[in-house]
């Protein structure tokens, strides 16, 4: 059976707008709109979509903060609404947009209080705390009042925190939300070590898709609370059409040029990008290319993967 | 490091120690062991700053000191208010005064709450395996707070060494029921009228309004009122129930509105029922909250 279920989940909310002095509207808006998906324990999936997709809110159904309106919950077995405080032992849980710590006091204070709530057993804490101040760099914040941490010290605080219980899940609402370079290399860098050595199932949502490319071996899309895509992150390119582009130098300007199987996306001076879908391979359209142009030089670009989910979500936008 | 990270052998399935405690008691136990250790760990936050602690917790006697001193100038001029002696009014004063103190104390931190709607800090409440209301009402507890409750402990104190009153049984056993009671009341009105906020954000001026405004009412007899007043507060508001009902018996004064003598003792039944009625507004207000927006 699989660690976390969805069948058919929907979750609407009712905004009450003002029209006029004393007249309200009320509107429904549906975050979540029939979502089916499993996940496996020691999956680490990627949960991206535009904003508003309903990521934070399938989090938070998935937490118990939220009940469904409908469908089918299951997370470690319990369904997390009905028994939010016995499932809160077993999931850790990271929003990277607001902590999870106590506000006002040490990082010290709350880890030991956060032991005491999930009644850690004093070896296990003993050993998870060190393993996370080693990996996260905690040594030098622990007196210090999380309110006065910087962004990332907070976030590494709170992802320890998150740990501290030995979860069998790991949500994490968008670890790395304003993050500089290195503290994103940290945090991805402990979250493998917690995916793949301790086996913990973790569910990220992030917009930086260099987070998915590094830690997430399957991806889901999802946009206007549907799943659009779920798979790997190889197979987003060819769900999502996406392009290599052959740049060619010739000899001296010119018109643009005809190749089967490619066209011409732009042309400056003598230099010309050629789009070709990502799947096929780039020699037949060089060797046609050279046949009948003198070549100065080409260089074979990637399709960014920026590129593919913006497409995606534009499409899905329109259709 | 190596050996720390190897991984544990890991319990998957239902772990018995691990388990919510299932019984009612024992989520009961649970929750007011979440309260000490949330309010334990406060304490030590704020007793660190000791002198700070102090300074504001003699500015917090002395403050909750005026209303007294205000009712003892009254008195420079008449010996007795609606038919009632200084020490008579002491013992409303400092029952009342006490029950507040220690339902504030207790459950005071509870009217932040749309706060921490607004903030998003309920939902890092929901996800610790702690009653949520525990939590909520023992965050930033301080025992500055202690301030109210001792005055009006001292008040009362003083008022039970100058009553005359013939101390049966009854009357004696009356008191700590009362205290009891009225502390459970002014506890269950506070939750009650936090959870307004998950439907309405900000009503803690309303609430304000119900809790210091009812208790500086029942600070003075209620011949002095109005009686269509008094019912509405008897009726309306279980405040009553604090300190005028059981007051009126254990001092032996005739009651303004001639109600049966079984309302005097009633303050048991109408604690509970006000607790009840604040646990389902808390359920109830749980279930229609919804989060916040991201
Ligand atoms: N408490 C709420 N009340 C009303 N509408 C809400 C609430 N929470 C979310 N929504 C709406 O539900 C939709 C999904 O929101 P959600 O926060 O899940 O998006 P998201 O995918 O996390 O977006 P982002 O990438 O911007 O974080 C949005 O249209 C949002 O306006
Ligand atoms: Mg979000």
């Amino acid at each position: 059976m699989s660690l976390i279920e969805l069948q058919d989940i929907r979750r609407s909310f009712t905004i009450r707008t003002k029209a006029g002095r004393l007249r309200r509207e009320k509107r429904e808006v549906h975050a979540v709109d029939g979502l089916s998906f499993s996940i496996d324990a020691g999956e680490c999936v990627g949960y991206i979509g535009p904003n508003g997709a309903g990521k934070s809110t399938t989090i938070k159904m998935l937490t118990g903060i939220l009940v469904p309106s409908s469908g089918r919950l299951r997370v470690a077995g319990v369904d997390p609404a009905r028994e939010r405080v016995r499932l809160a032992r077993r999931i850790g849980v990271v929003f990277g947009q607001r902590t999870t710590l106590w506000w006002d006091l040490p990082l010290r204070d709350s880890y030991e209080l956060a032991r005491r709530i999930y009644r850690i057993p004093d070896a296990r804490y003993r050993a998870n705390l060190d393993r996370c101040i080693e990996l996260l760099d905690l040594g030098g914040l622990l007196d210090t009042p999380v309110r006065q941490l910087s962004l990332g010290q907070r976030m590494r605080g709170d992802l320890a925190a998150a740990l501290l219980h030995d979860p069998q899940v790991l949500y994490l609402d968008e670890p790395t939300i304003g993050l500089d370079v290195v503290s994103k290399a940290r945090v991805r860098e402990f979250l493998r070590e917690v995916n793949t050595r301790q086996g913990t199932t973790v569910l990220l949502t992030t917009h930086d898709l260099v987070d998915i490319e590094q830690l997430c071996g399957r991806v889901m899309v999802i946009d206007h609370g549907r799943v659009v895509y779920d798979g790997s992150l190889d197979g987003l390119h060819a769900a999502g059409q996406s392009e290599r582009t052959l740049v060619v130098d010739l000899a001296e300007a010119g018109p643009a040029i005809e190749v089967a199987g490619a066209r011409v996306v732009k042309v400056e001076g003598p230099r010309q990008w050629l789009a070709f879908p990502a799947q096929q391979s780039a020699a037949p359209i060089v060797a046609a290319v050279a046949a009948r142009y003198p070549l100065a030089d080409l260089s074979v670009r990637e399709p960014a993967i920026e590129d593919v989910i913006a497409r995606m979500y534009a499409e899905v936008a329109i259709g | 490091m190596a050996e720390l990270l190897v991984p544990e052998p890991q319990v998957r399935g239902p772990e018995p120690q691990l388990l919510a405690p299932e019984t009612r008691m024992a989520r009961v136990r649970w929750a007011l062991r979440s309260w000490r250790l949330v309010a334990a760990m406060w304490t030590r936050a704020t007793m660190a700053y000791r002198a700070s602690f102090y300074l504001m917790f003699a500015a917090s006697i002395a403050a909750t000191s005026l209303d007294f001193v205000v009712l003892l100038l009254m008195f420079q001029h008449t010996d007795s208010l609606g038919g009632w002696s200084l020490p008579e009014l002491g013992f409303l004063y400092g029952t009342s005064g006490l029950c507040l103190g220690l339902a504030n104390l207790l459950v005071g931190s509870a009217d932040a709450l749309g706060d921490r709607i607004r903030t998003g800090t309920l939902d890092t409440m929901l996800i610790r395996p702690a009653p949520a209301l525990a939590q909520l009402c023992a965050e930033r507890f301080s025992l500055r707070r202690l301030g109210r409750p001792l005055q009006a402990a001292s008040v009362l104190a003083w008022s039970l060494t100058e009553l005359h009153v013939r101390w049966t049984a009854d009357r004696v056993l009356l008191v700590p029921v009362l205290l009891v009671c009225g502390t459970v009341i002014f506890g269950a009105v506070y939750i009650g009228g936090a959870t307004l906020q998950f439907w309405w954000g900000e009503v803690r001026e309303l609430q304000n309004s119900l809790t210091y405004g009812g208790a500086t009412l029942i600070h003075y007899p209620p011949t002095i009122f109005a009686k269509e007043l008094v019912a509405g507060v008897v009726f309306g508001i279980p405040l009553a129930f604090v300190n005028w009902l059981p007051s009126l018996r254990i001092l032996g004064k005739p009651d303004p509105l001639g109600l049966p003598t079984a309302f005097q003792y009633a303050s048991p039944i109408a604690a509970a029922l006000c607790v009840l009625a604040a646990a389902l507004a808390w359920r109830a207000g749980l279930r229609a909250y919804r989060g916040t927006g991201n």
